[in-house]
């Protein structure tokens, strides 16, 4: 990963400058007079292949490979291989080698949160997106006019990862995963308290708990551990990559030990994370009298957590729940917003009450990682909403 | 409250009945009275609110949050109170009802009975504020009485009786005895305090059960070893009569779980109080008899579940026991017993009775096998007589078993009837509720008959059980392919003669309804086989199951014109 972070500018990008955001703004504001009265869509439309500034040509989280490419965050939804030049962050970009390999793309280019680079007429700028580790959100700035895209975002503290950063803009481009106002995600040391109170009750039980293999079992580990559990985690294999790289990128997450074959017989009372889809596995077998639990923003709602079979339904979200995308969507103070993906109808009615112009961009092949995004297609395959 | 929310979530989670066990012994053990007493109240549905409805709740959630909002969440949550208490928007900071105090179980339960109704939405909507989501769940659920939670009242007794290592029946026996809050029970399960004995005048019985009589059985059963007598077709019911130390006349009646339903039958108490030759516990069959002779369960069910018990209704619907089994007797416990020595009490006991409401079961004479299916197959040529309606089958009993609670193996059979079955054509299909919330599992089905442009199908009934989870999945993927209309939640699948799906159902009976455009509605219908194989225009008529209905029901219905 440290070859990642020194690779040499990529050949689509110009250097970027590392300058502050202010002073830079009014230089070019009185360099491109011309721009001023440039409307958003202008700086970013919707083509196939996802977001797309003509501007700056270039695509932000494109589904499908692209000459130039901006990476909000390394979920594999968001971040796909084989795309020409790509601009994210280090730990963005680390990521997506440990997941692709090291030729994921043509050529990478590593950029620090605040630091701004610019792309013709375009200032790009990323930010902290409080999600999962190097998470960003992206700032587009031309004529004037200042484009957020939000990528997914939460607000909720992470020890794995900096806070969300608002930006003041014209045009937040926001996701809408939990889009409902029934998604009120509530403290997650709670919902760990719940995990370790089942631990105690049921000592003879090993504990199963699903979770996303990127950013949410690296948190669900950091909030044990902040809360004084300090026995080993268990880790099916797929899990052990990102563990460690978390870890290389200095966040401790204490003794994991992966779960090796004809052991688990003797894994009764201890927490063994997987991903969502290995609870229902031929692996998930011949633990001692196993306690299915799952920790999702889904979790909240009792119809999923009993589809999944789950028995300890944890409601921890890496997204923001519904009152933090209203009150993210104030603090930008955005007068349009659009919606990428998620619930969007409720969020534009919402935005609509406001007084804000919205969208909703119905992009299809965002909703994070397979089990969401599976999810999500069997909300979509349901009755249209009345 | 809290605590007992977590309680409730755990619960409707957890599919072990173990593990249950342990989640509620754990919550009685940790939590003080009075509130765990409230929360077993809870558990064994002891606890009703009259003033609490859905229609409170809805109002209150309608003064605070967007119509369209509300719409969007409901129908992806799927259940009333869940999506409330999702919704509900906690109060602001610095507000009114900011950061108050939950309120306890206790509170609840005192606040909701001592409440004038014009005050509750207030006092509803200060709990809500104060509970988070899972406090505000197990509230709504609480209220609106329908925890479905998956634990009867009897495992939550045996959760009580592991606190203090005693059987679940021994509770249960002391139960009507007690009332909510349960101290004294729990001080004696604790070992601080002497069994709550004095309390029970007129005890419940648990009742034994039987298992279903699996025909293969038969050949490892010896017929010299039992005994058989008819399965009536109405409600199990433990009549108790004792006397108080001070020789008042005291008369229970007990539903087979244990629930004191005296109150609904004041005819059957009053008879049963005047009988000075019974002191004892009766374990029979409810049954509406008129002029003599057994009325069908359609009937029995006309005079169950009514609010207000009239001189007309009980006139119109007189209710009578019929005797199976005597349980106790002037202080005796006869339970120990061989069957037939209890049954030749009871002969003696029934035979002494003076009034008109107790009768005895008869027993079926049977030498065999052979002949006892006979009797069960045309029960009216083996002794019922024109009860024969009445019957759903035969009981078997072994000659020698005690009457052991519960539902102990190899003393008692049921031996039912073979249900009806009927090939109907599913017409519409509705998305179900909770974890079927995004399956088409309710279904409507029809049967033809003819109308003024030929053979047309009129729906008869309604099913949303029967079926694998395999055959839910098929059942939910032809729905969403077929699907030619959609009412809101509910979609009309495509049933011509050609084209559509045929199922095979299975039902108890039948009886007249003027809820249903076919004028009859099915008992108990489910989903038996589903027959991809079968054309529509091949299922069956209406006229079948008209044919169906009972005597004297028949000649009234719309269903007799076709």
């Amino acid at each position: 990963m440290r070859k990642a972070r020194e690779k040499k500018p990529a050949p689509g990008f110009r250097q970027g400058e590392s300058e502050g955001l202010g002073s830079r703004r009014l230089k070019e504001r009185a360099a491109s007079d011309y721009l001023r009265f440039m409307q958003a869509r202008d700086i970013l439309s919707l083509t196939p292949a996802g977001l797309y500034c003509p501007l700056a040509d270039v695509h932000i989280d494109p589904l499908r490979p692209v000459p130039r490419a901006l990476i909000t965050h390394g979920h594999s939804d968001h971040a796909r291989a084989g795309h020409g030049a790509v601009l994210a962050t280090a730990e963005t970009l680390a990521i997506m080698a440990a997941r692709y390999g090291e030729s994921f793309c043509g050529s990478a280019q590593a950029v620090r949160y605040g630091e701004r680079v610019t792309l013709g007429p375009v200032g790009v700028t990323f930010l902290p997106a409080g999600h999962v580790l190097g998470s960003a959100q992206i700032l587009l700035e031309a004529g004037g006019l200042r484009v957020v895209v939000s990528g997914d975002y939460k607000r909720a503290g992470d020890p794995t990862c900096p806070p969300f950063e608002p930006v003041r803009c014209d045009v937040f481009i926001t996701e809408a995963t939990f889009g409902l106002p029934v998604f009120r995600h509530p403290d997650a040391g709670g919902e760990i308290d719940k995990l370790l109170r089942s631990l105690a009750l049921f000592p003879e039980r090993a504990h199963l708990l699903g979770a996303y293999p990127l950013g949410k079992a690296q948190r669900l580990v950091a909030l044990m551990r902040q809360r004084g559990y300090d026995r080993p985690v268990y880790l099916h294999g797929a899990m052990e990559r990102l563990m460690q790289l978390y870890e290389a990128f200095g966040i401790p997450l204490g003794d994991l030990r992966r779960v090796e074959p004809g052991s688990r017989e003797s894994l009764a009372g201890a927490v063994v994370l997987c991903p969502p889809g290995a609870l229902q596995d031929l692996w998930a077998r011949r633990f001692p009298d196993p306690v299915t639990a799952f920790a999702s923003g889904w979790m909240r709602v009792r119809a999923r957590a009993r589809q999944r079979g789950v028995e300890l339904p944890l409601v921890v979200s890496d997204h923001a729940g519904w009152d933090e995308l209203c009150s993210t969507i104030r603090e930008t103070g955005a007068s349009e917003v659009w919606v990428t993906h998620g619930a969007e109808e409720a969020l534009v009615h919402w935005c609509t009450r406001e007084g804000l112009a919205a969208r909703p961009l119905h992009m299809l092949g965002y909703g994070d990682d397979e089990a969401e995004a599976e999810a999500v297609a069997e909300t979509a395959g349901a009755e249209p909403a009345a | 409250m809290n605590h007992f929310a977590e309680l409730l979530d755990r619960l409707a989670f957890e599919p072990r009945r173990n593990a249950k066990l342990r989640l509620m012994e754990d919550f009685f053990h940790t939590t003080p009275d009075p509130e765990r007493g409230y929360a077993l109240a809870a558990l064994t549905g002891g606890l009703s609110f009259r003033n609490a409805k859905p229609g409170l709740v809805r109002a209150l959630i309608a003064e605070r949050t967007d119509p369209v909002l509300f719409a969007l969440s409901y129908d992806y949550v799927g259940d009333l109170s869940e999506t409330v208490a999702l919704m509900w928007p906690a109060p602001a900071p610095g507000g009114a009802g900011h950061n108050a105090a939950p309120p306890r179980l206790s509170d609840v339960v005192e606040g909701l009975s001592q409440t004038a109704k014009t005050e509750l939405p207030g006092l509803m909507a200060r709990w809500l504020d104060a509970l988070d989501e899972t406090g505000r769940w197990a509230l709504l659920k609480l209220i609106t009485g329908s925890l479905r939670i998956g634990v009867s009242a009897r495992l939550a007794k045996t959760a009580v009786a592991a606190l203090g290592g005693v059987d679940p029946n021994a509770v249960e026996e002391l139960w009507h005895g007690l009332s909510p809050p349960y101290e004294p029970l729990f001080a004696w399960l604790e070992g601080r305090a002497e069994r709550p004995e004095s309390l029970v005048v007129a005890p419940f019985r648990p009742p034994m059960l039987s298992h279903p009589l699996d025909e293969e059985e038969f050949s490892r059963l010896d017929p010299a070893d039992f005994c058989a007598e008819w399965k009536w077709d109405g409600i199990r019911i433990q009549a108790v009569r004792e006397l108080t130390a001070d020789g008042r006349r005291v008369v229970r009646l007990y539903s087979r779980t244990g629930e004191d339903i005296t109150a609904s039958f004041p005819d059957l108490c009053e008879d049963l109080l005047a009988q000075e030759a019974f002191v004892g516990t009766i374990d029979g069959e409810l049954l509406v008899l008129r002029a003599g002779r057994v009325e069908s369960f359609n009937v029995l069910q006309q005079r169950l579940n009514r609010k207000a018990i009239t001189p007309r209704l009980m006139q119109e619907f007189p209710a009578h026991i019929r005797a199976y089994d005597l349980l106790a007797e002037g202080g005796e416990d006869l339970r120990p017993l061989p069957f037939v020595e209890r049954r030749r009490r009871l002969e003696a006991l029934v035979a002494r009775l003076a009034g008109r409401r107790v009768d005895l079961s008869p027993l079926v004479p049977f030498a065999s096998w052979e002949e006892l299916a006979m009797a069960r197959a045309r029960p009216g040529e083996a002794g019922a007589g024109i009860d024969a309606e009445a019957v759903e089958g035969v009981m078997l009993k072994r000659r020698d078993s005690p009457y052991v609670p519960g539902r102990p193996k190899g003393l008692w059979y049921k031996w039912k009837h073979d249900p009806h079955l009927v090939d109907a054509v599913l017409m519409y299909a509705q998305r179900g509720h909770g974890r079927r919330s995004s399956y088409y599992s309710d279904y409507t089905f029809g049967l033809w008959r003819s109308g003024p442009e030929g053979d047309e199908l009129v729906p008869v009934g309604k099913a949303y059980f029967g079926f694998t989870d395999e055959e839910l999945k098929e059942l939910d993927r032809f729905v969403r392919r077929e699907t030619v209309n959609r009412f809101g939640p509910v979609r009309e699948v495509i049933h011509t003669g050609e084209r559509g799906l045929v199922l095979e159902v299975a039902f108890e009976g039948v009886q007249q309804s003027t809820r249903h455009k076919s004028g009859i509605a099915m008992r108990f219908p489910r989903i038996n086989r589903i027959r991809w194989d079968k054309p529509p225009r091949e299922a069956d008529r209406l006229d079948t199951l008209a044919r169906l209905l009972p005597r004297g029901e028949r000649a009234t219905t719309k269903a007799g014109k076709t």
